[in-house]
C-alpha cells in the first residue's frame, strides 16, 4: 500500500445522507473477478441515465466534480452490503478521502485496507464544510490530523492510532498479521478441536 | 478472571483472542469462513500473488448464490461474466483445498441459509463471509461478522480477522407477539426505531420472552437484518431450541462430542449482572405487521399506518432523506400504504427463503391464486429447503396458485442474475434491502414478511395479511 500523503483538491459536496454501497456501485457491475475498472461505474445511477449518458448536474459529471479528490457526504456513508468495490470504485475514479460525520464500519475498514481515507468530523464542521464554495479547495493532512479550509482554518479530525501509523507508513496489513504466525499457531495449538467437532462422521 | 459477569460477546471475543496490540485492534481467530463467488476472487488473486496458501481450508466452506440462475440452473450459465465469476471460484477453491457446494451439490444455496442447516454453524464460533449479512449466524449464538475482500484475504491466508471491540446493545423483546406477527416484523420496527446507523460499531444480543418463543429460523431472520441498524454483528444466546434445531445435522458434533458440545455451549449465555452499554425495549404485544416505504430498511413502519409526510418531520436532514425516498418511489406522504398496487412479489432471500418461512407463504396461497397483475417469484434458500418444500406439497400450492416457483439463489434480493425489476415497478419482497435500484435500476421495493408478501400477491395490492389469515 502507498503510504498516504498530505493533499489538496477541490471538495465534490454530494449532500445525502445514509448513502449506502448499492448506490455507490451498483449489484450488477460486481460479476467481474477484477479490482480494476470500476471508476466508471462509481455512482452509476445517479450518474448515467437510462441510456449511459451521463447527467450532468451529478456532482462527479461537473468540472469542479471531475477533478475532486475528497468527497463530501453526509452521515452514515457507505451503510449496506459489504462490497470493497465501492472503495475499489471511489479511489478509481480518483478520489482518496470521503469527509462526513459517520460512516458505516464495514466500508471504513474496507477503504482503511485501500489507503482511502474516511474523515469523520463533527456536526458543525460538516456544516462548515458544506458551506464552502463549490470550487474551494480542501487541504488533507493525515499526519497532523487535520483539514485545511481556503484561509487556513483548520479543522480536526480523530483517527485511531493504529490506522494512522498503517496509511502514513503503507503497511501491508496481511504482511503484518503474518508477523504473527506463531502466535496464530500457538492459539490453534492450545484450542485443538476434536476431530468429529466439526467435521462429519 | 473469577467472578467476572460478562454478556455472550465478550465470552466469545475472549475465547478467540490470539493476540492483543497496545491501541491497536485484536487479532482474533475465525473458526468458519464461508465463501461464495462475489467477494472472493480478487482476494484468490492476491493470495497467488504473493504464493500464499489458504490457512485452514478445512475451516473453509463455499457455495455459489449470488450470481447463479434459479431457473435451468444446469445448463450453462448464459451472462459469460457470471459464468466466469463462477467457474472461478470452483477452480480457486480445487487449487486451494476448498470444499465447494456448486450448482451441482445438493447442499448448495445462499450462504447463510446452509450454514446453518448443515450444523456448520455452531455456538461459540466466531463466523465471518465477505458479506454484510453474516450475522444471521449469530441466531445459534455465534459471533458473526460481515467483512470486506481485503478480510477474506487475510482471513484465508491467516484464519484470523483484526477488530476493534465492539460496543454491546441489548435488544429486548418482551410479551408475545400477536398472530400474524413475526420475526420479519420484529426486525423491521426496531430498524425502524434506531435508523439504519442505529447500532453501527455495536454488536446487538436480541433477548427477552418473544425471542426465546421464536423458532431457530426467525431467529436467523432477526439476526440476519442486524446490518441494517449498521450493527456488526447480532446474535441469541443458545437455548434447548438451538440445540434441538442442531442435533443431528451434518456437522453438528456426534455422540460423546454432542454432549460436551451441549455442556460448553450452555455456559455461553450472558451472565445475569453484565452491563451492555446500551438497553433498548420492544414491547412485543403490541408489534403490528411492517411494511417499508422508503428506500432504506430504516423507513419502516405498521402496514396499518400512514407513510409519514416529510413536512411533518422534525429536522431538515430527516425531511430532505424522506422526501427523496418518495420521490423515488413515486409516493405521496401522510397517505396509508395500504391498497398501493403492486407489480412483482419476492418470496426468498437469506432474510426470509427458509422451509418455515415458505410455509408461512403457503398458508395464504392455499387454495388461492396470485393476481394476475402480480408476477410472484418464489425462490427457495437451499436445495435442500426446495426439496423440503416439495416433499411437503408447497411447491404444488406455489404452483396451483400461479406462482413461479424457482431454483435456490439470492435471486431479485439483489438481481446480479437476471431476477430483476423493471423501471418503475412496485415489489413487495421478503429480503433485507429496498436502497434505490437494489433490485434492478428504477425499482421499487416494500420490505415485508412472507405472510404479508403472499397475502399481496393475491390481493394486488399491498395489504394486511391478517385479512386472510
Ligand atoms: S440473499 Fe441477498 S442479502 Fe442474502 S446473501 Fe444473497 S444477496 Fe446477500
Amino acid at each position: 500500500m502507498k503510504p498516504f500523503v498530505p493533499f489538496s483538491s477541490p471538495l465534490a459536496q454530494l449532500i445525502v445522507r445514509d448513502i449506502d454501497t448499492d448506490q455507490i456501485i451498483p449489484a450488477r457491475f460486481l460479476k467481474t473477478t477484477s479490482k480494476e475498472g470500476l471508476g466508471d461505474q462509481l455512482f452509476y445511477d445517479w450518474r448515467y441515465d437510462a441510456s449511459g449518458a451521463p447527467l450532468p448536474d451529478f456532482i462527479l459529471n461537473t468540472p469542479a466534480g471531475r477533478d475532486a479528490q475528497i468527497l463530501l457526504a453526509g452521515d452514515n456513508f457507505g451503510c449496506g452490503s459489504s462490497r470493497e468495490h465501492a472503495v475499489w470504485a471511489l479511489g478509481q475514479f480518483g478520489l482518496r478521502a470521503v469527509i462526513s460525520t459517520s460512516f458505516a464500519d464495514i466500508f471504513r475498514q474496507n477503504a482503511l485496507k485501500n489507503g482511502f481515507l474516511p474523515i469523520a468530523v463533527s456536526a458543525e464542521a460538516y456544516a462548515r464544510l458544506c458551506a464552502l464554495p463549490a470550487h474551494a479547495r480542501v487541504g488533507v493532512d493525515l499526519a497532523a490530523q487535520q483539514l485545511e479550509l481556503p484561509g487556513g482554518d483548520k479543522i480536526a479530525f480523530p483517527v485511531d492510532s493504529f490506522a494512522r501509523m498503517c496509511l502514513l507508513d503503507g503497511v501491508d496489513e496481511l504482511g503484518w498479521i503474518l508477523k504473527h504466525a506463531s502466535d496464530i499457531a500457538a492459539y490453534e495449538a492450545s484450542h485443538q478441536s476434536s476431530p468429529d467437532a466439526t467435521g462429519e462422521p | 478472571m473469577p467472578g467476572t459477569v460478562k454478556t455472550i460477546s465478550q465470552k466469545l471475543w475472549d475465547s478467540h483472542v490470539v493476540r492483543e496490540t497496545p491501541g491497536g485492534p485484536s487479532l482474533l481467530y475465525i473458526d468458519l469462513h464461508l465463501i461464495h463467488e462475489v467477494t472472493t476472487p480478487q482476494a484468490f488473486e492476491e493470495l497467488r500473488a504473493r504464493g500464499l496458501k489458504v490457512r485452514r481450508p478445512d475451516l473453509t466452506i463455499a457455495t455459489t448464490d449470488h450470481s447463479t440462475p434459479t431457473k435451468n440452473r444446469l445448463l450453462p450459465i448464459v451472462d459469460p461474466i457470471a459464468a466466469k465469476q463462477v467457474a472461478q471460484l470452483e477452480s480457486n477453491c480445487r487449487e486451494f483445498g476448498i470444499e465447494c457446494y456448486g450448482l451441482r451439490s445438493d447442499r448448495q444455496g445462499i450462504v447463510h441459509v446452509i450454514g446453518p442447516e448443515l450444523g456448520l454453524t455452531q455456538p461459540g464460533m466466531t463466523i465471518v463471509c465477505g458479506d454484510s449479512h453474516t450475522a444471521t449466524h449469530g441466531a445459534v449464538g455465534a459471533l458473526a461478522f460481515g467483512i470486506g475482500t481485503s478480510e477474506v484475504r487475510n482471513v484465508l491466508a491467516s484464519q484470523c480477522l483484526l477488530q476493534w471491540p465492539s460496543k454491546t446493545l441489548r435488544v429486548e423483546v418482551t410479551g408475545s407477539l400477536k398472530p400474524g406477527v413475526t420475526a420479519k416484523d420484529i426486525i423491521l420496527s426496531l430498524i425502524a426505531r434506531i435508523g439504519i446507523g442505529g447500532a453501527t460499531q455495536h454488536v446487538i444480543e436480541y433477548s427477552g420472552a418473544a425471542i426465546r418463543a421464536l423458532s431457530m429460523e426467525g431467529r436467523m431472520t432477526v439476526c440476519n437484518m442486524s446490518i441494517e441498524a449498521g450493527a456488526r454483528a447480532g446474535l441469541i444466546a443458545p437455548d434447548d431450541v438451538t440445540f434441538e434445531y442442531l442435533h443431528g445435522r451434518p456437522f453438528s458434533p456426534k455422540n460423546r462430542h454432542w454432549d460436551l458440545a451441549v455442556e460448553r455451549w450452555r455456559k455461553l449465555p450472558t451472565d445475569t449482572g453484565a452491563v451492555f452499554d446500551r438497553t433498548i425495549q420492544i414491547d412485543g404485544d403490541t408489534l403490528e405487521p411492517m411494511i417499508t416505504w422508503g428506500t432504506n430498511p430504516g423507513m419502516g413502519m405498521a402496514i396499518t399506518a400512514a407513510i409519514p409526510d416529510p413536512a411533518g418531520l422534525p429536522n431538515a436532514v430527516e425531511r430532505e432523506s424522506a422526501a427523496k425516498a418518495l420521490a423515488y418511489m413515486n409516493l405521496p406522504g401522510g397517505k396509508p400504504l395500504a391498497g398501493q398496487p403492486i407489480n412483482v412479489v419476492f418470496i426468498g432471500s437469506c432474510t426470509n427463503g427458509r422451509i418455515s418461512d415458505l410455509r408461512d407463504a403457503a398458508s395464504i396461497l392455499r387454495g388461492r391464486k396470485v393476481s394476475p397483475h402480480v408476477r410472484t417469484m418464489i425462490v427457495p434458500g437451499s436445495v435442500a429447503v426446495q426439496r423440503q418444500a416439495e416433499a411437503e406439497g408447497l411447491g404444488d400450492i406455489f404452483r396451483a396458485a400461479g406462482a413461479d416457483w424457482r431454483e435456490p439463489g439470492c435471486s431479485m434480493c439483489i438481481a446480479m442474475n437476471g431476477d430483476q425489476l423493471q423501471p418503475g415497478e412496485y415489489c413487495v419482497a421478503t429480503s433485507n434491502r429496498n436502497f434505490e435500484g437494489r433490485q434492478g435500476r428504477g425499482g421499487r421495493t416494500f420490505l415485508a414478511s412472507p405472510l404479508t408478501a403472499a397475502a399481496c400477491a393475491v390481493s394486488g395490492v399491498i395489504t394486511d395479511a391478517r385479512s386472510l389469515l
